[in-house]
């Protein structure tokens, strides 16, 4: 089980409260997770990543472990803490104006 | 008892302001989708309480929403903005080529026959249409393909498609408006486009009499005269009397022509409203005065309406698509502000009221007359 943390705006508009927690097939990757977040709440479907290209949108960062994990690969390991559920999963939106 | 439904767009959500036929007291209902851009909401002409808005966000991109009850609740559809094929490229600030790369929906045009099809207007500029109520939604490639695609260029406020018209007595014509391409007519339901810019001058271009390119505001027209448009340029106000084939100044006595909405009277054809706009480069009212100018000759001859205005210290502006008008028997005229205020007009202009005033900035009004 996967725990992953959404950011208010994507808790609102997929109806949750705190955290979700996920079934990941195979590997937890940034990739599985963002597959079984958006199977799970179709809503966020290009609200995470884009539709067509499927990278990550600009100012959506993901952390776990006190780290920043943006810009590893798509199909790096997550860390064995998120994959293990001891850790959650973090998908924040960056600190930028508005 | 008639009534009237105001749907506001603001940078930070929407609102849904109602009230009875008299329109003195209102009430407001928002904010919805809270810290969210919406940049338009409409309603469909034949099912009044089916409403489109779009949702969008720096941060999580573009949410299309649609309610069946009026705006007391919101559901999500489909949010999948693919252009057809290889997208292509257009002309960038630098004169460059950029590709095509969907940022967000400006406006939403539900059909004029059925409630489950609604038109998109969006940035990069091109038309998208659902049939299915919004869950999917598909290119009108034809438009962006247009041999001069490649010429167009955004706008300050990026390259949107903020204009769509349907001419009610031929389903296979519609009108659309890019910042900047230009205006566009399709004759054939949209898989082919015209660009309709002749008589239109823009300095701001090295051609200014180029067949593209051409920073269309916004575009009106009056259902029942539809080869008749209105248009607000970036600067000039003009007409068309043969839907777009060509083009005539009409800013005549504007103490600007410079602005972004214009409006027609819902009884009076000839009547039109604008909101004259200091310059491209300060965008304020004229000496701190926030005017209407009213035309009731189809344009040259203006007034200026003031009462009930702010006419000291304003410095607002009115986005493209911050007016509207409703069709009870005295015609109403709504706009809406960047400083958050929703001014309103029982009687076609003479007097103003603000009917809420501190909302985040906004970016769009529509109104339905309800029966």
């Amino acid at each position: 089980m996967i725990r992953v943390v959404l950011p208010a705006h994507l808790r609102t508009l997929a109806r949750v409260n705190g955290e979700v927690e996920l079934d990941v097939a195979g590997e937890a990757t940034q990739r599985s997770v963002l597959a079984a977040v958006e199977a799970a709440y179709p809503v966020l479907r290009g609200a995470i990543r884009d539709h067509v290209t499927q990278r990550r949108r600009p100012f959506v960062r993901f952390f776990a472990c006190e780290r920043d994990l943006s810009h590893e690969p798509p199909d790096a390991p997550l860390p064995e803490a998120v994959a293990m559920g001891t850790e959650p999963f973090l998908i924040v939106g960056a600190m930028a104006g508005g | 008892m008639s009534g009237v439904r105001v749907l506001v767009g603001t940078r930070k959500g929407a609102f849904v302001l109602t009230s009875d036929g008299k329109r003195e007291r209102w009430e407001i209902n928002g904010p919805h989708f809270t810290g969210w851009e919406i940049y338009h909401l409409k309603g469909s002409p034949v099912e009044p309480n089916r409403l489109y808005a779009s949702q969008c966000s720096g941060w999580f991109g573009q949410q299309i929403q649609r309610s069946d009850d009026g705006g007391k609740s919101w559901e999500p559809v489909g949010n999948a903005f693919a252009y057809d094929g290889v997208p292509g490229t257009h002309q960038w600030y630098d004169g460059t080529q950029r590709p095509w790369e969907f940022k967000r929906v400006w406006h939403l045009e539900p059909s004029l026959t059925d409630p489950d099809t609604v038109y998109a207007g969006v940035e990069d500029a091109a038309l998208f249409r659902s049939v299915d109520g919004g869950m999917n939604w598909q290119e009108l490639a034809g438009l962006r393909q247009h041999p001069s695609g490649p010429k167009w260029q955004p706008g300050a406020g990026g390259m949107c498609l903020h204009t769509i018209l349907f001419d009610p007595s031929n389903p296979e014509r519609i009108f659309i408006a890019i910042s900047a391409a230009g205006a566009f007519r399709t004759d054939d339901a949209g898989k082919t486009w015209l660009p309709i810019n002749r008589g239109l001058k823009s300095e701001q271009i090295p051609d200014s009499n180029a067949e593209v390119g051409h920073c269309v505001h916004r575009i009106a027209m009056h259902p029942s005269r539809p080869s008749v448009l209105f248009m607000q340029k970036h600067w000039d106000v003009m007409r068309s009397d043969d839907a777009g084939d060509s083009w005539q100044e009409v800013s005549g006595n504007l103490p600007t022509d410079f602005g972004f909405p214009i409006d027609i009277h819902a009884h009076e054809p000839e009547t039109i409203y604008v909101v004259p706009i200091k310059s491209d480069s300060e965008h304020i009212p004229p000496d701190g005065k926030l005017r209407v100018y009213r035309s009731r000759t189809g344009g040259n001859e203006w007034e200026a309406l003031t009462k009930g205005l702010p006419q000291r210290d304003c410095y607002v502006n009115v986005l493209r698509d911050a007016m509207a008008v409703d069709s009870l028997d005295s015609c109403g005229v709504y706009f809406g502000t960047t400083g958050g205020q929703v001014y309103a007009s029982a009687d076609a202009g003479d007097s103003w009221t603000p009917i809420v005033r501190d909302l985040p900035p906004v970016l769009s009004v529509e109104v339905q007359t309800l029966s």
